[in-house]
């Protein structure tokens, strides 16, 4: 039996400590930006954000890729995990990105805008893959086919973004380059701050639900053993593998 | 490749003789085309307008033809028997997706001349062999993509639904590029090759997609 609360309360006080530096730098330290002031601030949550939530994205396809070589339905419950958490931090990414668009170009949604395009059809199309499993009854089946298609929807993520950053101008600031980036000293600490402490969150939150679907299934596991058929409910239609 | 071979005169003798699919999908384009006519309130359109009106109503009507490919498969046990057989299953991937080639090329042959007569202003004429070379890399892709999200679709309960929902932001890409690739090509003094750039696009995205099919179609027959 494998115990993934391992550590976990290491991971937690971790995070909590990243985060509460990553904001006490972001609202003591960083410099205001000259052109956007306060409002740049959201900046060092909504970049980490969405990229935290791509890679999860690519995370989720590669922890299928597993599923499919072993037919082990861990690897499957890991890259449902990975792939709803990215989904959920993907929406706050759009959230935080289009109160930043409106305040910075007074719109909420701009179209001219490669990145927030392709990161909309990135999520429109994750956020078929609940539905997909839910519309599929057998179990074993279930996690099949959404490996396939985290895979498949993986590979999309840099595939998606080549095409749309060619179709449009650039006006996104681009702040991670190749080359290291344009931004000053502080604010390149505070971001990097920001964004070790959000994927510290994606990781722990990671591992807690792995906890508790594993115990959850352990419990079932010792429930049926002890009591026979009867002795579990059933488990009911679900997106989740369990 | 026999195996190949025999799966697409099967599904080619099957439309044939039943004839439910490709004219479906004509019919739609060419409804859709009067719809772009009343919606749009123009009587003529080129550029990339008549581009993306193009391209939009081919990508719609080809995804009736995805909804459609394994559906004889999933009524008639054709899955069970191809299983059973001693042959490679990427062949079913690869027939499949040259059915659907095929269907929609002919669904363009009948479509882009009736788009050239009801809605575009400029001659087609001239731009036509540019236009091909584009139509040809695009079908690739929603041939492979389609066949790939069918069979994913084809198992699940809403399998008409998760089919589009899946199928088309996937698609959304070869779309940019079918349109932007075509848009000179219809302008009133355009040229007459298509830009590079973007055949080159949708030549990667259809030999990505195509590896990554070959991949993993194996998994989705498994049973």
């Amino acid at each position: 039996m494998t115990i993934y609360g391992k550590g976990l309360r290491g991971l937690s006080l971790a995070t909590i400590a990243t985060l509460g530096v990553a904001l006490t730098l972001i609202f003591f330290y960083a410099p205001l930006d000259a052109n956007q002031g306060f409002v740049q601030k959201i900046f060092y949550v909504h970049v980490p954000l969405a990229i935290i939530s791509l890679c999860g994205f690519i995370f989720g396809g590669a922890l299928a890729v597993g599923y499919l070589r072993t037919g082990d339905k861990r690897w499957d419950m890991r890259s449902y995990v990975a792939i709803h958490l990215a989904l959920i931090f993907g929406i706050g990414g759009l959230i935080t990105g289009s109160i930043w668009a409106k305040a910075s170009w007074g719109h909420w949604w701009v179209w001219n805008e490669p990145t927030l395009v392709s990161f909309m059809i990135v999520l429109l199309l994750f956020a078929t893959y609940q539905p997909l499993r839910f519309s599929i009854d057998d179990p074993e089946r279930q996690s099949r086919y959404a490996s396939v298609f985290a895979i498949v929807a993986g590979a999309f993520v840099p595939l998606n973004f080549i095409a749309v950053r060619l179709a449009q101008e650039y006006v996104h600031p681009r702040v991670l380059t190749l080359s290291g980036g344009n931004l000053p000293g502080p604010m390149r600490l505070t971001f990097l701050v920001s964004f070790l402490g959000l994927l510290l969150l994606y990781v722990t939150l990671w591992k807690y639900e792995m906890a508790a679907k594993n115990a959850r299934m352990q419990v079932r596991a010792l429930r049926r053993r002890l009591l026979g058929d009867d002795g579990i409910r059933p488990v009911g239609r679900s997106a989740a593998p369990s | 490749m026999k195996t190949t071979l025999t799966v697409l005169r099967k599904d080619l003798r099957l439309e044939l003789r039943t004839l439910e699919t490709v004219p479906a999908m004509t019919l739609f384009a060419v409804t859709t085309f009067v719809i772009f006519h009343f919606g749009l309130n123009r009587a003529t359109i080129d550029g990339q307008l008549a581009a993306s009106v193009l391209t939009t109503t081919l990508l719609l009507a080809g995804m009736l033809g995805v909804n459609r490919l394994f559906v004889a498969e999933r009524e008639q046990g054709g899955f069970d028997a191809f299983l059973l057989a001693p042959v490679d299953r990427t062949a079913m991937l690869v027939a499949k997706a040259a059915a659907l080639f095929t269907f929609l090329t002919v669904l363009e042959v009948i479509a882009v001349p009736a788009f050239g007569l009801l809605l575009l202003g400029p001659s087609l004429g001239r731009s036509l062999p540019g236009l091909i070379a584009v139509l040809a890399l695009a079908d690739l892709g929603i041939a492979v993509i389609g066949t790939l999200v069918s069979a994913i679709a084809i198992h699940t309960r809403a399998r008409d639904l998760i089919g589009p929902v899946i199928g088309l932001p996937l698609l959304i890409p070869a779309l940019i590029a079918t349109a932007r690739a075509i848009g000179p090509l219809l302008a009133v003094h355009g040229s007459s090759s298509p830009p590079g750039k973007w055949l080159a696009v949708l030549a990667l995205y259809d030999v990505v997609f195509a590896l990554i099919a070959y991949a993993v179609f194996d998994f989705l027959l498994e049973d």
